[in-house]
């Protein structure tokens, strides 16, 4: 019993700072120590977020740039993890495509902008192929890194019990590059938000990022605010499910047994 | 116990103990004719004639880098001889009833330990079968109860025994053995030589132990071959009582014969 109060305990710790943050800004505002237009206060915010979710505007918004992330991020995982695969698993296909790849990923893919803009106006098509360009790269490249460093004698034992093809990727190779494609799928989340809000910043009709551009246009400023906030726990929303994930997935990892 | 099943052993094999081991009934399990391995302009081994009879408990000894290893890969069917001929069976080239174990336990560290021996049956058994035979073969090496544990929590000497019960499930004919106890410390090695030679014992497969160990190899095998610069240079059988026990006058003797053959090679 002690234990899983302990347990809460220490989970909820990082949670303490954020909270104290949140106190000392409220009473910071309401003793005017900054100014309403540069920041507004915590329960401003907190009204605009009401305001917002009554009219229905906002959990649309969410929903839109939430459908645009994951849309893209499928499209660009699911490349990205094919050819990671391919590439592993056959010199033949590595030596065809790495290097051109390897060369693509030197652009930063925010750098596409204009061009895309210029292919695809700011229709949907455009956010979905940056957000599946962002991602695609990290998920390549750590799924590649973790089929090339499985251990190279398990392979050879495999082999010799007598697995066949699929055998062995099933159960040797996939299993021994998972913890480094989870590597990947965390790190290509960070990049599918921060992709997206980029893009529905600088063109869209819709979506969180056009939702704190249209409250700039008007002053609204918790509103704004309240657009970043919003973001921050997405992001951690997405990151936690990941965690999850790994945790469930590698749980014969020594890094994820608990003592 | 181990008097019990080596009274069953002799009544199978209808030999007394000090048998001499090579007698011309007991069909043989594998042989090299003149077999050579070079890696490009390297030459491992040259000119290997070794004939082993089934049953038999053949340990290999040599110092590193002599091709002791190398031998044990042309045996399990992982490198091919570039010269002469290897016959398994009386001629069967079949290479999937022998097992080899390394030095490092090599499991994979996402299965758990059940899951794990369960691979030596790959393409033998499957399911539910393959699991009480998996439990089964646990259990003679002591660990049943660590069935459901992931590798990462075992001991290295622990490790290596579910290493060997995924070696010994599939019941191979030949246990191919690559210096499998060298990396435990001296207690467990010799836990683990007696674990080894009570499963030999009831299992009557043919035992290769590769190892640079003279004492292990005199305690554990009916016959001792030396390799020196890629050729046998001694043939040596040990017809002594089991179980042995280790210090005894006999054992010492012959573990000076063979150092004094190792060492003389060295001064050539």
């Amino acid at each position: 019993m002690r234990k899983t109060l302990a347990n809460i305990g220490h989970e909820s710790a990082g949670w303490i700072l954020p909270a104290v943050i949140l106190v000392v800004w409220e009473l910071a505002s309401r003793a005017g120590l900054i100014a309403t237009n540069v920041l507004p206060a915590p329960s401003a915010v907190a009204e605009a977020f009401w305001r917002l979710l009554k009219s229905g505007e906002l959990l649309e918004n969410i929903w839109v740039s939430t459908a645009r992330a994951l849309s893209g991020f499928v499209v660009g995982g699911a490349i990205g993890f094919a050819l990671g695969l391919a590439n592993g698993l056959s010199a033949l296909s590595r030596g065809l495509t790495d290097t051109t790849l390897q060369m693509i990923r030197n652009i930063p893919h925010l750098a596409l902008i204009p061009l895309v803009i210029l292919w695809f106006g700011i229709d949907e098509e455009a956010k979905l192929f940056l957000v599946a360009l962002g991602v695609f790269f990290p998920i390549y490249v750590n799924t590649l890194l973790g089929i090339q460093t499985v251990d190279p004698q398990l392979v050879e034992m495999g082999r010799i019990y007598g697995m066949s093809r699929t055998q062995l990727f099933l159960r040797v190779i996939l299993p021994g590059a998972l913890p480094a494609i989870f590597v990947g799928l965390r790190y290509a989340l960070g990049i599918m938000w921060l992709t997206l809000i980029v893009a529905e910043t600088i063109s869209a009709s819709s979506g969180l990022g056009y939702m704190a551009m249209q409250a700039r246009e008007f002053l609204l400023i918790d509103v704004v605010v309240l657009s970043i906030l919003i973001y921050a726990l997405l992001g951690k929303l997405a990151d936690s499910l990941a965690r999850l994930l790994e945790r469930l997935s590698l749980q014969w990892h020594p890094a994820f047994q608990r003592a | 116990m181990t008097a019990a099943t080596i009274t069953a052993r002799r009544a199978f094999k209808s030999v007394p103990l000090e048998r001499a081991p090579r007698r011309p009934q007991t069909p043989v399990a594998f042989s090299f004719r003149n077999v050579g391995k070079k890696f490009g302009d390297k030459t491992v081994l040259e000119g290997i004639d070794l004939e082993v009879r089934e049953g038999q408990f053949l340990a290999v000894i040599g110092k590193s880098g002599c091709g002791k290893s190398t031998l044990l890969r042309l045996l399990a069917g992982l490198d091919r001889p570039t010269s002469g001929q290897l016959a398994h069976d009386a001629g069967k080239t079949d290479h999937s009833r022998t097992r080899i174990m390394f030095q490092e336990p090599r499991l994979l560290p996402w299965a758990r330990v059940v899951d794990n021996v369960a691979v030596g049956l790959t393409g033998i058994a499957k399911g539910r079968q393959a699991r009480d035979r998996s439990l089964e073969i646990l259990r003679e090496v002591g660990l049943a109860d660590r069935a459901g544990e992931w590798p990462s929590v075992l001991s290295g000497g622990q490790k290596q025994r579910v290493a060997l019960a995924r070696a010994l499930v599939g019941q191979p004919l030949i246990l191919a053995l690559d210096e499998p106890l060298g990396a435990l410390d001296a207690l467990t090695r010799i836990e683990m030589q007696q674990l080894l030679e009570r499963i030999w014992l009831s299992q009557k497969f043919t035992a290769v132990l590769v190892t640079h160990d003279v004492a292990e190899a005199v305690a554990l095998a009916d016959r001792v071959v030396v390799i020196d610069e890629g050729r046998i240079v001694l043939d040596l059988d040990i017809p002594l009582p089991r179980p042995r026990r280790h210090g005894t006058s006999e054992l010492a003797r012959l573990e000076g014969l063979i150092l004094d053959r190792l060492f003389n090679g060295e001064a050539r």
